[in-house]
């Protein structure tokens, strides 16, 4: 068509170097050592990045009846149940607020984590075929795959609101925190998943141990409960689990109280940035052998 | 002489192949943890015998200037679609390397990246940046990729109601509108209709005229022929023969190239399809159910296909196909079970599929089978040149005279007779 001949300058700008200078666009070659991050190439691939997580929420409620009330029914059931058992029968303290809210805000960060973890896991897997014919950065889809429960997140989000304004909970100025603690949530979510992503395409053991870990994990962190009711001396120890830094830090954030300490949050950072890093390092070190094993 | 698009240099892949039991491809921690001490000990006494390596690209080089079309020709298993997987970036070489200049776009199977369950615009969408390209890309070409492919009415209907014709006028049609620099093809004219496999040759050809540069895999030697100006002979991993079209073809036609591996059936990896049922392996029997390694014209056989299934099925909507195709890699005929009516075979763990094919009608000659199976409308094993079908000379109308060879491919049963009458004017 015409449209090829009269448009050579528009993909010649595309290529990432000048055409005079002759150097190769790419040059492939095996890969040796710390394979750094192209994060040019990364941002020319941020389309795909969204498409992809666009179609992991769409593929998530295509054939359900009840599509988006799922997302509001979970946590909401979860909290209630929560509320019932550990509040209302165990009778234990919740820092002051509703049980039910204070189960609730704890839920928010944690289902976006387990979600994140649950979802970034199998995505390799899932999408082999798109690894198995078509070149892009592998690391976008665990990626979009974890961005993808921010939706959920959203959602979950406008639930608390609601909550709020039955059980008349008005925010404070400390709700401007809150995007910090989504970025820790973020953070540490990404990392784990890059870990468990990458290694579950070699070993898929990891399958297995996902819910497991997801749910041992789900009982280390504050949720269900307050973090007061840890003693004294494990708390250093305890806090290690970069969960009890974001669920504590949301309480904090929306409902004004909590057991947040400013060395909750500093050794929550450098674990998430830890396992971010190591992830990432991992990730790259073994995502050229996907193909192969896929 | 124009300037260099691509040059590969020593490129070599291996793989290793480790001899097992069973399909199971992917490692277990447990089966890594047991095997560390003996890999240690291997390191002392060299590689343990169980672990074979096998070079599917050894060596190779070549240069490839810019706005050339090249056929890379081959047997199975000579390393083309290894070739094309490195250079597109899907896998990394062993050894050597290869410079690239210029944006790649490839086709290397019909739908990638396509999601059965999104529509047909979203799947415009989702293929368009998984090549790479941006969303205002994708935007802008978008009416010429829908008119190209023919599917204005079916956009908003989800791709798994699409039917396979439709699935690869779609997949090429947002690769050829890539506007990739290189652009490379495996084999993917092996589907669609007639009609369509033409449009996308001129397609294809269209690409190669404003200075692009092509690189083009098929078994179709006729398709090959009229749109490369060179061609790369693999055989085994190597190139055997370079240079213009012409002699290129014949190298290979001519069987200089080794035969094919007589790799089992159930090793190829170079397969499509959910692999819930994987043929294993293909017999062509005579009725007195000895095998036979070369079919004669007009002798009555049975072509038996074993297979591995996941799961047993009583009564699935089955159908299984296969092509015959000629040295030039034209289709001849298709024998499959839906046209003679078997909708329902019964599928068990492991077993076999038989088409019964009494007075065999084709001439003496090679002809090589592509392999396909559907079970409840979903593609479950497929297999381009998954067998060859030997045939010598036989007595097809039962004389005792010898056919002549070179005379086409097909033989028809018919008879003569005379009579005294003249028409009269």
């Amino acid at each position: 068509m015409s449209q090829l001949e009269t448009e050579p300058t528009a993909t010649q700008a595309q290529t990432h170097l000048p055409r005079q200078t002759r150097r190769p666009t790419v040059v492939v070659q095996p890969t040796h050592g710390l394979a750094t991050l192209n994060l040019r190439e990364l941002w020319a691939f941020r389309d795909l990045l969204i498409i992809l997580a666009g179609r992991d929420v769409k593929l998530r409620y295509k054939q359900t009846a009840l599509g988006v009330i799922w997302v509001v029914l979970q946590p909401l059931v979860a909290a209630l149940t929560f509320a019932v058992i550990f509040g209302g029968f165990a009778k234990l303290p919740s820092d002051g607020s509703p049980y039910v809210l204070f189960v609730f805000c704890g839920m928010l960060p944690w289902n976006l984590f387990a979600g994140a973890l649950q979802r970034a896991g199998n995505s390799l897997i899932g999408n082999s075929n798109l690894i198995s014919k078509v070149y892009f950065p592998r690391v976008i889809i665990p990626i979009a795959s974890a961005a993808s429960v921010l939706i959920d997140f959203a959602v979950s989000l406008i639930v608390l609101f609601v909550l709020m304004l039955i059980y008349q909970v008005m925010p404070t100025w400390q709700l401007v925190a809150l995007p910090f603690f989504l970025l820790l949530t973020l953070l540490a979510a990404t990392g784990v998943s890059l870990w468990l992503s990458g290694l579950n395409v070699y070993y898929r053991d990891f399958s297995y141990a996902l819910p497991f870990l997801v749910q041992v994990w789900l009982y280390a962190s504050p949720v269900a409960y307050a973090t007061t009711i840890v003693p004294e001396q494990w708390r250093a120890l305890f806090s290690l689990n970069p969960a009890v830094a974001f669920i504590e830090g949301f309480r904090w954030a929306i409902l004004g109280q909590s057991a947040l300490t400013i060395e909750m949050i500093v050794s929550a950072t450098l674990v998430s940035l830890m396992f971010f890093a190591s992830g990432l390092y991992v990730f790259r070190r073994i995502e050229r052998g996907f193909a192969d094993v896929l | 002489m124009n300037e260099i698009a691509i040059r590969a240099e020593n490129l070599s892949k291996a793989y290793h192949l480790t001899h097992q039991v069973g399909q199971v491809r992917y490692k277990t921690l447990r089966e890594d943890l047991l095997a560390l001490p003996r890999r240690l000990g291997s390191i002392a006494r060299g590689p343990a015998s169980s672990i074979e390596t096998f070079w599917a690209l050894k060596d190779v080089s070549f240069d490839i200037h810019e706005g050339t079309v090249v056929g890379i020709i081959g047997r199975n298993g000579a390393g083309k679609s290894t070739l094309l997987k490195i250079l597109s970036r899907i896998t990394e070489p062993t050894r050597g390397r290869a410079e690239i200049y210029g944006r790649v776009g490839s086709l290397l199977e019909v739908g990638t990246g396509f999601h059965a369950e999104l529509t047909g615009r979203e799947n415009i969408f989702l293929s368009g940046a998984v090549s790479g390209m941006t969303r205002a890309e994708v935007q802008r070409k978008f009416d010429e990729i829908v008119a190209f492919a023919e599917v204005e009415r079916f956009l908003d209907t989800p791709a798994k109601h699409y039917s396979s014709g439709m699935y690869v006028r779609l997949a090429f049609a947002v690769a050829a509108h890539l506007e990739p620099e290189i652009l490379i093809i495996d084999e993917v004219l092996a589907v669609g209709d007639a009609q369509f496999q033409k449009k996308c040759l001129g397609k294809i050809g269209e690409v190669a005229k404003t200075g692009r540069t092509v690189l083009f895999v098929s078994h179709n030697m006729a398709a090959v022929q009229n749109l490369c100006e060179s061609g790369i002979v693999l055989d085994t991993g190597r190139i055997v023969f370079a240079g213009p079209i012409e002699p290129a073809i014949r190298f290979y036609l001519e069987e200089k190239t080794a035969a094919p591996r007589e790799a089992e059936l159930r090793d190829r990896r170079d397969r499509t399809g959910t692999q819930t049922l994987r043929f294993t392996e293909v017999r062509i029997l005579g009725t007195d159910g000895n095998e036979l390694a070369t079919v004669l014209s007009g002798q009555d056989i049975v072509v038996r296909f074993y297979y591995e299934s996941q799961q047993e099925l009583n009564n699935a909507n089955v159908n299984i196909a296969f092509n015959l195709y000629n040295p030039q890699g034209v289709v001849i005929t298709n024998l499959n079970s839906k046209d003679v009516g078997r909708l329902r075979l019964p599928i068990a763990k492991s077993g076999w599929f038989e088409c019964v094919w009494p007075k065999f009608s084709l001439r003496a000659g090679i002809y090589t089978c592509a392999l396909f199976c559907e079970v409840n409308g979903e593609i479950v094993d497929w297999l381009q040149s998954a067998f060859q079908i030997r045939v010598e000379e036989g007595d097809f109308f039962g004389t005792g005279s010898i056919i002549q060879r070179g005379q086409g491919e097909i033989l028809v049963t018919y008879d003569w007779r005379s009579s005294g009458e003249h028409p009269v004017a």
